[in-house]
């Protein structure tokens, strides 16, 4: 076992708010040349000009550029190993972001003419294509800007689906299962569905039973994923599948659990009436820190009428891209979000499955379930870790729950003091789980296909040296991080509105976290005169 | 498609263990021949037969580049052709730090982390909110929904779980593609949780809100008035607190859409009596990515009124182990889907937040006087535009007071402005939006954009352009 040494860039670096002096500049606008332009205070109506500027830092460009580089280089990130479960870390890329970032993508706009747009129609039009194939569905749509809004977008379909069967007064109830994503029952819930919930059987999925004992003529649709982020694939889907729809409900397959099975199932197939892929996780765009993001919606033709719009289409006589809107699908929900979606998203995911070609996207899945099994043997050999659902004896698909309950209880250190210590060997945090924890201290590495070996092994090395630190010397671990900028947060009185402040204005006035150490005043910060100025400005906000 | 199970070509450069040896080694010491055999969870019936009909793959990114490259230069851009349409998504300039920092894989490529270790993308969010609270005036903001309508959308349900009541007022003339959005968080009719959408009457002269009629739709069933500055077709709202004002008294919430790049100029809605302040985020720095550069924020005051009723994350400021350290760390994250599923506020997910380091980027880089001066540059410019645009004969613009966005009738030129901007592209210019479809109370009428992208010589080119198309 080797562990790399790592330790982060500690800039010190304070808040942009603190940075700067009066008078610099970062950026100059453009000189207004024509004369005959009248001056700013004949043009506004009265009584809108803003009184006081905004006090914003007056930082000149370069102190600009440094301050975010060095929060970019305090940013660890994808920098090391990162196995986060669910979320597929994929290379994203070079050529993606270069080519995303040139004018013909980034310099238009979505209402131009469309005989101006008819290079990324087509990229559109043929990765929808690509989606079909890899889904058997009919059609795609881009326009939710995440997984969840793809969730949401279903939701819409389900409403409109039912109204225009004039049965939405009777079908209030969405069914979903534990171990879904929580955003599919939060986005059935926001549509205003009421949700049902099923809970996991012995063989680590819920039985049929409880889904028989579910569905009714109240039922609107099964919102559900598989495999769940467990590596527990339900081997009944196709039955649930078909009394969902003996029930009159519509079948939804939340696909973020799709790289393991890409190019094996295909939702359409199993029965599913609708889908969701992400293309932030499973189609190699970036992530971004949390979007821009595409959830890819895909549906049967029965459901085309109601999808939000516009949707792409190509005159087969001319070969020319347009798009149909609104106006022409009177069934549509609408919109879920402005313009088409995240268009530079569906190009990196386009240009994604062209690197890989079919083959190359079977070699993928093979790969990423391949490592998954590598890392399993190897864990289940690992101090104090279990397999979730230890009586599954079937191999997982691309990832696994892995429970430290045992490390717990025999040295007090909990997952997120491992999840601390292991970015001091400069390993990305694991993902957990999500609520409710179903297994006690959950760890869910997933290695996809582009790790290595080596860093799978070097993840691996990095949770046993962990562990044996936890059991050596669990304050270590406790403490940690040790070799980050900061020590760890603490996040005890967070969500007291007395200790909460998610800007520098309120910070100021309700004195959180504002004050360095005596003696410790960083030399490019303005300190504690900016700080009697924000006070100064707060105070009188307070009174006024 | 009957895939080979032992792959015999080179490796793939996205994939370490794709050489042929390195994935042998992986098989070996799992124990299997074929990768098939760990897929044993699956029933034979749910695995495809299906032949994967795929375009060949590009496994060179020198093929892939050439690709995407000339594919996409069938795309014209607003770089080659003069644009002025705006209408939700803006050309604005995009200062080359900007687009630096958006590229930085660290934060392209982040994931989640922890609080210590990604300490610099925390900050970063930190500094999103803490610029966005100053030009607002509001001291609580929530990291970015996906656009303005989406954060208007999320607005209005705040506003009904707050007040208990379903119903919202809208100006009648809000850009109908942000309605549509605000539209499809409301829920149909049929459903229990509907918010009907009343629309208010606008002033025909100025596009402010009807004040009169505003009153009169006004009641103890109105959850919220939502009000915009600049309005969707550009108009500077001149009544922001009389409309707050009247709002208060019917126990209303007023959500003021506002466009953050205004702010240097025109009263903050922190300061006019707005509750809730969202608006688009894509002006502060991002391109306009064919529509994907949209996103959109969300504000209040720091009340537990307001603060509890966020759908989104929220980052704080707080204190670290060390004495005297400061990190950050996710504040109200329990009332987030993430937390508590369906019995959460709306649901939360991934968003924009890359757009968010770059929108901090962005204000960092105007300051005070950039935001006061490039404020005054677009009003000046605009205005100059639109007067010499509606000295040419039957051209008309209808509203006077606007800040980037303005309203020009052709009606008097007997075109459309179908026509217009059909003559307009054949110069090399993509006209202003047409407006006849969405609102036909305005004839043949088209909004157009003018930035501080748009130079003297570009509004010559428009002028005469338009001169000779409405000839």
């Amino acid at each position: 076992m080797s562990v790399p040494r790592f330790h982060a860039a500690a800039w010190d670096e304070p808040l942009v708010m603190e940075l700067g002096r009066p008078g610099r500049r970062a950026q100059l606008a453009p000189d207004v040349e024509d004369e005959a332009a009248l001056p700013l205070s004949e043009l506004l109506p009265a009584g809108v000009a803003r009184a006081q500027p905004p006090a914003l830092p007056e930082l000149s460009e370069f102190e600009v550029q440094r301050h975010y580089l060095h929060l970019s280089q305090m940013t660890l990130g994808m920098m090391g190993v990162n196995l986060f479960g669910t979320c597929t870390m994929k290379y994203n890329a070079r050529v993606n972001e270069l080519i995303a970032a040139r004018p013909e993508l980034a310099e238009i706009h979505p209402g131009q003419p469309l005989e101006t747009l008819q290079g990324v129609l087509r990229i559109v039009h043929e990765f929808e294509r690509i989606l079909c194939e890899l889904s058997g569905m009919d059609r795609f749509v881009f326009q939710a800007g995440g997984g969840a809004d793809a969730a949401y977008t279903h939701a819409c379909v389900t409403r409109a689906y039912h109204a225009a069967r004039g049965e939405l007064e009777q079908r209030t109830e969405v069914i979903t299962t534990i171990q879904t994503h929580p955003c599919n029952a939060a986005t059935a819930a926001a549509a205003g569905f009421d949700v049902v919930t099923l809970p996991l059987g012995p063989d680590g999925y819920p039985t049929l039973a409880s889904l028989e004992a579910a569905v009714s003529e109240r039922t609107a649709a099964l919102m559900v994923g598989n495999p769940d982020d467990m590596g527990i694939y339900n081997p009944e889907i196709t039955r649930w599948i078909e009394l969902v729809h003996e029930a009159g409900g519509l079948a939804f397959y939340d696909n973020a659990n799709f790289n393991g099975v890409m190019s094996r199932i295909r939702g359409r197939e199993l029965g599913f009436d609708a889908c969701m892929y992400m293309l932030h996780k499973t189609f190699g765009a970036p992530k971004g820190g949390g979007g821009p993001a595409v959830g890819a919606y895909g549906c049967s033709a029965e459901l085309e009428p109601f999808l939000p719009r516009p949707l792409v289409t190509r005159d087969a006589a001319t070969g020319e891209y347009g798009l149909e809107t609104l106006a022409e699908a009177p069934q549509s929900i609408g919109k879920v979000r402005e313009f088409w979606g995240n268009v530079p998203v569906v190009v990196k995911a386009y240009s994604w499955t062209r690197a890989l070609g079919a083959e190359g996207i079977r070699d993928a899945a093979d790969l990423s379930v391949l490592a998954n099994n590598y890392m399993d043997a190897r864990l289940a050999q690992v101090r104090g870790v279990t397999r979730s659902n230890p009586h599954v004896t079937k191999r997982r698909l691309e990832m696994t729950r892995w429970s430290l309950a045992q490390v717990l209880e025999e040295t007090g250190v909990d997952v997120h003091d491992i999840s601390n210590r292991m970015v001091d060997y400069g390993v990305d945090a694991p993902w957990l789980a999500h609520e409710p924890w179903l297994v006690p201290e959950p760890v869910t590495p997933e290695p996809g296909e582009l790790w290595s070996k080596e860093d799978v092994d070097t993840w691996i090395d990095v949770l046993e040296r962990v562990i044996e630190e936890a059991y050596a010397d669990p304050e270590l671990v406790r403490s940690a991080p040790h070799n980050h900028p900061i020590a760890q947060v603490d996040v005890a009185r967070v969500d007291e509105p007395s200790q909460w402040a998610t800007t520098w204005r309120a910070a100021v006035r309700k004195r959180v976290a504002i004050a360095r150490p005596a003696g410790s005043d960083h030399p490019r910060a303005l300190g504690r005169a900016s700080l009697s100025q924000a006070e100064a400005s707060a105070g009188a906000e307070a009174s006024t | 498609m009957e895939a080979p199970s032992t792959v015999t070509r080179t490796a793939h450069p996205y994939m370490a263990n794709s050489a042929p040896a390195l994935r042998q080694e992986l098989l070996d010491a799992v124990g299997v021949s074929d990768p098939d055999a760990l897929f044993e969870q699956i029933p034979a019936a749910h695995r495809t037969t299906h032949a994967f009909d795929l375009p060949p793959a590009l496994r060179s990114e020198a093929q892939l580049q050439r690709h995407l490259r000339t594919t996409l230069a069938a795309n014209v851009s607003c770089e080659s052709n003069l644009s002025f349409l705006g209408g939700g998504v803006w050309q604005h300039y995009v200062p080359a730090v900007c687009d630096e920092i958006a590229q930085r894989t660290e934060f392209v490529t982040s994931e989640w982390g922890t609080p210590a270790s990604d300490l610099g993308r925390n900050q970063a969010w930190f500094e999103f909110a803490s610029q966005l609270g100053e030009l607002l005036s509001l001291d609580f903001v929530g990291l970015p929904v996906y656009s303005w309508g989406c954060a208007a959308g999320h607005a209005v349900r705040m506003a009904a779980r707050i007040s208990g009541r379903r119903e919202l007022l809208v100006p009648a003339t809000l850009d109908r593609e942000r309605l549509a959005v605000i539209r499809s968080y409301c829920a149909p009719p049929q459903m229990a949780d509907h918010i009907a959408i009343v629309e208010v009457a606008t002033d025909p002269r100025t596009d402010a809100l009807d004040l009169a009629d505003l009153e009169a739709k006004l009641s103890s069933r109105t959850a919220a008035v939502y009000v915009e500055t600049p309005s969707g077709l550009g108009a500077i709202e001149p009544n922001g607190p009389e409309i707050a004002r009247l709002a208060r008294a019917a126990g209303a919430e007023t959500i003021a859409g506002v466009d953050p790049l205004s702010l240097g100029i025109l009263a903050p809605p922190g300061e006019w009596g707005a509750d809730i302040a969202v608006g688009p985020t894509q002006p502060l720095g991002v391109h306009m990515n064919c529509g994907g550069g949209v996103g959109g924020f969300i504000a209040t005051r720091d009340e537990e009124r307001y603060a509890r009723q966020y759908p989104t994350l929220q980052v704080s400021i707080a204190p670290t182990r060390a004495p005297g350290e400061r990190g950050f760390a996710m504040t109200l994250f329990e009332q987030s889907s993430y937390g508590r599923r369906e019995e959460g506020n709306d649901w939360t997910g991934n968003s924009v937040y890359l757009w968010a380091i770059v929108n901090a980027v962005y204000m960092s880089l105007l300051g005070p006087q950039g935001f006061a001066d490039l404020g005054a540059t677009i009003v000046r410019r605009s205005h100059d535009a639109a007067r010499r645009i509606g000295a040419l004969p039957g051209v008309e613009i209808r509203f006077p007071h606007f800040f980037k966005e303005f309203v020009v009738s052709f009606d008097g030129t007997g075109r459309t402005v179908a026509e217009v901007n059909a003559a307009l592209l054949e110069r090399g210019i993509f006209g202003g939006a047409d407006l006849s479809a969405d609102h036909p109370r305005l004839g043949q009428s088209a909004l157009y954009c003018v930035t501080e992208v748009h130079a003297r010589e570009d509004v010559d080119r428009l002028v005469r352009a338009l001169a000779e198309v409405t000839a």
